[in-house]
């Protein structure tokens, strides 16, 4: 992780920075002067990783999925996060951040949400540590992941709803930022994506890194090689793919694939393709690629999911694209829609929407008999049995 | 060459008042109106926002107004046009108020050149930070002979400060509190010691209060505390649905008198 890691003032190439006002300097100065101390303290990482095999249930199994590899002639792995308690790989992440708050001495803690999966995983580790948690949440987001919005409130969250833009999770987002402005001092916001100042992306993807970390050890154990010929995994602001990546950044054998949502079509003014459709520029504090208008207003996404409704993606991502190190492909809401109906069928696994997208392209990258392909599941479908219901003939 | 903020402040000193518009807001042709109004009512400098559509540093008025003006159709490109011609009429100093996405579309370099050719005095970028101001951008406002103006709020250390008021060369934005404008706030009890320290440190350049000033008292409080004042969020409001601009700019300049 040397070619590609963020240099000291949080740039990935000509990606990233910390494009912050005034107001929250000092927060995020004192995040950057301690992060990596705070989380490589032995200590610390001690009880992280107890919290990660006690409570998340980590490591996650990689699984072989036979009948899934037998349809595309290939050696298919499923990283399975969504087992992880919560249902989704966020929790890897609010877990480190909630034991970080803790050593800054904040007392009180905030997120935003698209999916709801990283307001849950927020919510969770809010409870277990007895801090109070608000949670900003698109309005639309709210009525299209109703379950998850009843989940964070029994684990004793608020829920506030983002009510402008195109009320979604970059809405949510700018709220959440309003909120840290309003109580720098006493509040940590966690962030749950790759995105936002330095050093929030390298932050996240650090603890994302198990995923990886723990994807070679298990690859070694079943296949005899620690490297597969692909990672698949599905990018929003992109902290699953992040985590998925990670450590085979450097093995260059190994095929990085991105996958977005094109949501009703890359063209189709319905989308959220930002490789395809984005331009640099800043969002959420960092620079990055993002789909904006040619005055630089930040268009409002597409997609079936909530959690890939986002018009920018991490500076990581945007870096790894620019250089070429990880190949972006999208996936329509069509096509994701279809690879939950498959995967449900083929291996008894009901993948959330997001998780979808890193499936539907399968068919696309060329696999052949011999390549180990690992696909990062990073969610389970349960918050989205509704949308399934409407839109899947069963 | 003394530029046109540094004269105001040599002139007049103190009780400097400074309002906050968003161009294109209420309606896309708005803004040369609203700038005459506000000099011939004694208003000593403006400060002239650039919509954006994810304000993350404003508080709801400022975000609405900033949402109405986009929907008006406004850019950057038709606010230099339509300050192409203002210093036939406009002699207050004038400042450019925005987030950098947009600047950055247009093209930095670009974007300074056409401000200082319709005679903008300076310009706030909330979310350029110093660390990129020093290394990409300050040589460009140097270039073209413009002002950055920094922000500090409660939370900046003397140190920074100091260092801010180095590198400035017209007035440091005192944000009064930890707030989002707009933000409805009790400024004398907690903010003295705040306005005190900064007395203390005997900055070169002046400074004016923004965040929170909204009538008339605010603006003594503010007044008596820095060399001068911003009222953003509370003019912005005020002129939603009005159909007679300098009215509505006489009668909100003279209750703050």
């Amino acid at each position: 992780m040397e070619k590609f890691k963020v240099d000291k003032h949080g740039y990935y190439g000509k990606f990233g920075g910390a494009y912050i006002p005034e107001m929250l300097h000092k927060n995020i100065e004192e995040l950057q002067n301690k992060y990596l101390d705070i989380i490589y303290a032995p200590a610390f990482q001690k009880e992280f990783h107890q919290l990660l095999k006690d409570y998340v249930g980590r490591p996650t199994p990689l699984y072989f999925a036979k009948r899934l590899s037998e349809k595309y002639a290939t050696n298919i792995f499923l990283k399975r996060e969504d087992l992880c308690h919560t249902g989704a790989h966020k929790v890897n992440n609010t877990i480190g951040q909630i034991l970080l708050a803790q050593k800054l001495g904040k007392k009180r803690i905030i997120a935003e949400t698209g999916a709801g999966q990283h307001g849950v995983a927020t919510a969770t580790v809010c409870a277990l540590m007895n801090l109070p948690c608000v949670v900003y949440m698109g309005e639309v987001d709210i009525a299209r992941q109703a379950p998850n919005v009843q989940r964070m409130k029994m684990l004793g969250a608020e829920v506030r709803p983002a009510t402008s833009g195109s009320k979604t999770l970059k809405d949510a987002t700018n709220e959440a930022m309003r909120d840290w402005i309003a109580h720098p001092e006493d509040t940590h916001y966690i962030i749950g994506s790759v995105v936002g100042p330095h050093p929030f992306p390298d932050m996240v993807a650090r603890f994302q890194s198990i995923i990886s970390e723990e994807i070679r050890w298990q690859l070694k154990e079943q296949t005899g090689s620690e490297l597969p010929n692909y990672v698949i995994a599905c990018v929003g602001g992109g902290s699953n793919a992040a985590g998925a990546f990670y450590h085979f950044l450097d093995d260059e054998t190994v095929q990085l694939i991105a996958v977005e949502a094109a949501g009703e079509g890359i063209h189709s003014g319905k989308s959220a393709a930002t490789t395809a459709l984005g331009k640099p520029g800043v969002l959420h504090s960092s620079k990055t690629l993002f789909m904006q208008t040619d005055d630089g207003q930040v268009v409002e996404p597409h997609s079936i999911s909530a959690g890939l409704d986002y018009p920018g993606i991490g500076p990581i991502h945007a870096h790894l694209f620019d250089v070429g190190r990880a190949k972006f492909l999208s996936a329509t809401d069509e096509q994701a829609l279809d690879a939950v109906l498959e995967l449900s069928r083929l291996e008894g696994i009901i993948p959330a929407l997001e998780s979808a997208h890193a499936f539907a392209i399968l068919s696309e990258i060329g696999v052949k008999k011999d390549d180990t392909v690992v696909i990062n599941l990073s969610g389970r479908g349960d918050k989205d049995l509704d949308t399934y219901l409407k839109r899947i003939a069963l | 060459m003394t530029n046109r903020i540094q004269q105001l402040f040599k002139q007049k000193e103190n009780n400097i008042l400074s309002v906050f518009i968003t161009a294109g807001y209420p309606t896309v042709e708005a803004l040369p109106e609203i700038l005459k109004a506000l000099q011939s009512n004694g208003v000593d400098m403006v400060e002239i926002g650039m919509p954006f559509s994810d304000p993350t540093a404003d508080g709801p008025v400022i975000q609405h107004s900033n949402t109405i003006a986009i929907n008006n159709g406004m850019t950057i490109k038709l606010l230099f046009e339509q300050l192409k011609d203002i210093r036939k009429d406009i002699h207050i100093p004038l400042v450019l108020m925005g987030y950098i996405n947009p600047a950055l579309q247009f093209g930095f370099d670009n974007f300074l050149a056409s401000a200082k050719d319709c005679g903008i005095d300076g310009v706030i970028i909330p979310d350029l930070p110093m660390y990129e101001y020093e290394h990409i951008y300050g040589n460009l406002f140097k270039k073209h002979d413009l002002q950055n103006i920094f922000l500090i709020t409660p939370q900046t250390s003397n140190e920074r400060i100091q260092k801010i008021d180095q590198i400035s060369n017209s007035f440091i934005y005192v944000v009064s509190t930890h707030a989002i404008t707009g933000a409805n706030i009790d400024l004398e009890a907690q903010q003295v010691a705040y306005f005190d320290r900064i007395k203390t440190l005997n900055l070169r350049n002046p400074t004016v209060i923004g965040f929170g000033i909204k009538d008339k008292d605010t603006l003594a409080f503010a007044h008596k505390n820095a060399n001068g004042a911003i009222i953003g969020s509370a003019f912005v409001k005020v002129l939603e649905n009005r159909q007679n601009i300098s009215e509505t700019v006489a009668d909100f300049i003279q209750q703050l008198q």
